[in-house]
């Protein structure tokens, strides 16, 4: 199904048509390349002929940057996820496996957003990197996307994956808490893993807040609307955050019903605009 | 002999960490002094989020006397500072606000301005207009805020229907009319939340009028 009408036309006054995009995927010019491969993610362009080339793109060994690493793939994987086509998950599956950490990073945020829990397996080997029966190695590991493949591994609901999470609790990046906070929470519905990121708020790191702020409204978890809101943080992202815990409790109702929780939350949210 | 106001501007001036300049606008915003308006509204262009809080609590406190102040500056911020003199203008309510509210509210650029704005224009305080200019004010209101309900923006959208809630239930001859439109973003609008908040609208609307 093409999110976009005739391929032809421009899109959104952009110099780009869908057409032209595709075709500049296998341009001699690297730069129009990696544009192109942005925009077909950005404009959510979902026909097969993009889809089949930014697959290709995977594979792209013309654009290197001067330490090793593969901008258009990285491009090309972000992208992907935005498509909403599984047919790209073989490939980005394979992405888990390049020597760009970045591209791997973007490979795990896709297969996220993909939703086939096909590539659970895969995902659970990067995480082993870092592990000895079930605890992390002495000495911290960071050559991994930890933090998305937790992530990833939360939102997939991927249970049998939790004795591999737990132990993300403890590694030294903040960040990488989180993110087994955030996938602990979703994968076993307790409540000490949403009080970590709730403690998380109060911390002395302005960007550390704003994630546990992004977290917290990923999981929906209810019980941090009063300390989301006491955050010391933007409050556009504070709304944001309040939004994910508001859609997560409409969410769990059908037909959506006006419950006491959600007008508490959406009083919370006026407050804040 | 420095006054009491004097020594707290002085601190905030003097702060040296972002803690001590939070910590010194808040005791500056909560002794409420009219003296410390040009401070506060300074303190919203420190790029502190806490600070700026604390300094639109300390303004919408003392009121009206920060209005003018506020209204003279607003052109001159930077958008992040904007949205929060534009959120203390709100927070007070004094319809000297309208015109910076009602174009604030169609035509910044910056979301959390049109945002703070289109919340703003539900809350003003109407009865400071004589009686024969409140309707074609509100009119303007309800004009402006109709328009707003069409902003690409899923904040914007909820902040403008928390802002008819606030015209309805200050000017009920509108009610017909905005529940007409709440029905309509029920029906076309996609965002859950933005939804969610008219649902909650109407429910107060049909309370209202129900008594």
């Amino acid at each position: 199904m093409a999110s976009l009408s005739s391929a032809g036309e421009p899109v959104d006054g952009e110099s780009l048509t869908v057409e032209q995009a595709i075709i500049n995927l296998e341009s001699a010019d690297l730069g129009l390349r990696f544009y192109a491969a942005w925009w077909l993610g950005k404009f959510r362009v979902r026909e097969e002929a993009a889809v089949v080339g930014l697959i290709r793109a995977l594979e792209d060994e013309a654009d290197r940057t001067p330490e090793g690493g593969y901008p258009l793939r990285r491009n090309a994987a972000r992208a992907l996820g935005k498509l909403g086509d599984r047919l790209a998950v073989p490939a980005l599956i394979k992405s888990l496996g390049c020597s760009d950490f970045y591209v791997r990073e973007a490979a795990a945020q896709s297969l996220e957003m993909l939703g086939d829990p096909v590539c659970l397996p895969a995902l659970n080997k990067l995480l082993a990197v870092s592990l000895q029966s079930e605890k992390l190695v002495p000495q911290p590991d960071f050559s991994q996307p930890y933090d998305a493949i937790l992530e990833a591994l939360g939102t997939l609901r991927a249970t049998e994956s939790i004795p591999l999470v737990q132990p993300f609790l403890e590694h030294p990046i903040e960040r990488v808490q989180y993110a087994a906070a955030r996938a602990m929470y979703q994968l076993t519905q307790e409540p000490v893993y949403g009080e970590r990121l709730v403690q998380a708020l109060a911390g002395n790191n302005l960007q550390l807040r704003r994630t546990a702020l992004a977290d917290l409204g990923a999981i929906g978890y209810l019980p941090a609307a009063e300390a989301i809101t006491q955050t010391l943080a933007e409050n556009s992202l504070k709304l944001i955050a309040l939004k994910g815990l508001l859609e997560h409790q409409v969410n769990q109702t059908d037909p959506p019903v006006l419950s006491e929780a959600t007008i508490k939350v959406m009083t919370l949210m006026d407050s804040l605009l | 002999m420095i006054t009491a106001a004097q020594k707290l501007i002085r601190a905030v001036e003097e702060a040296d960490s972002s803690d001590r300049l939070l910590d010194a606008v808040q005791q500056l915003a909560a002794a409420g002094f009219d003296e410390s308006i040009p401070t506060l509204i300074a303190a919203l262009n420190y790029n502190n989020p806490g600070a700026a809080v604390a300094a639109v609590d300390g303004l919408v406190q003392i009121g009206e006397a920060a209005v003018q102040p506020l209204l003279e500056l607003i052109d001159n911020y930077n958008y992040g500072a904007r949205a929060w003199a534009i959120r203390a203008l709100a927070g007070i309510g004094d319809v000297r606000a309208l015109n910076t509210l009602l174009d604030a509210a169609k035509t910044d650029f910056s979301l959390s301005v049109r945002r703070a704005a289109a919340r703003g224009l539900g809350t003003l305080r109407w009865h400071q207009l004589k009686p024969d200019q409140v309707q074609s004010a509100q009119a303007q209101a309800l004009e402006a805020l109709l328009l707003v309900c069409q902003d690409p923006e899923w904040i914007v959208r909820y902040a403008a229907v928390t802002g008819l809630e606030g015209l309805a239930i200050a000017q009920p001859t509108f009610v017909p009319k905005i529940l007409a439109q709440l029905e309509q973003i029920v029906n076309t609008d996609t965002d859950l939340a933005v939804c969610t908040r008219v649902r909650m609208a109407q429910q107060q609307l049909q309370n209202l009028t129900n008594n």
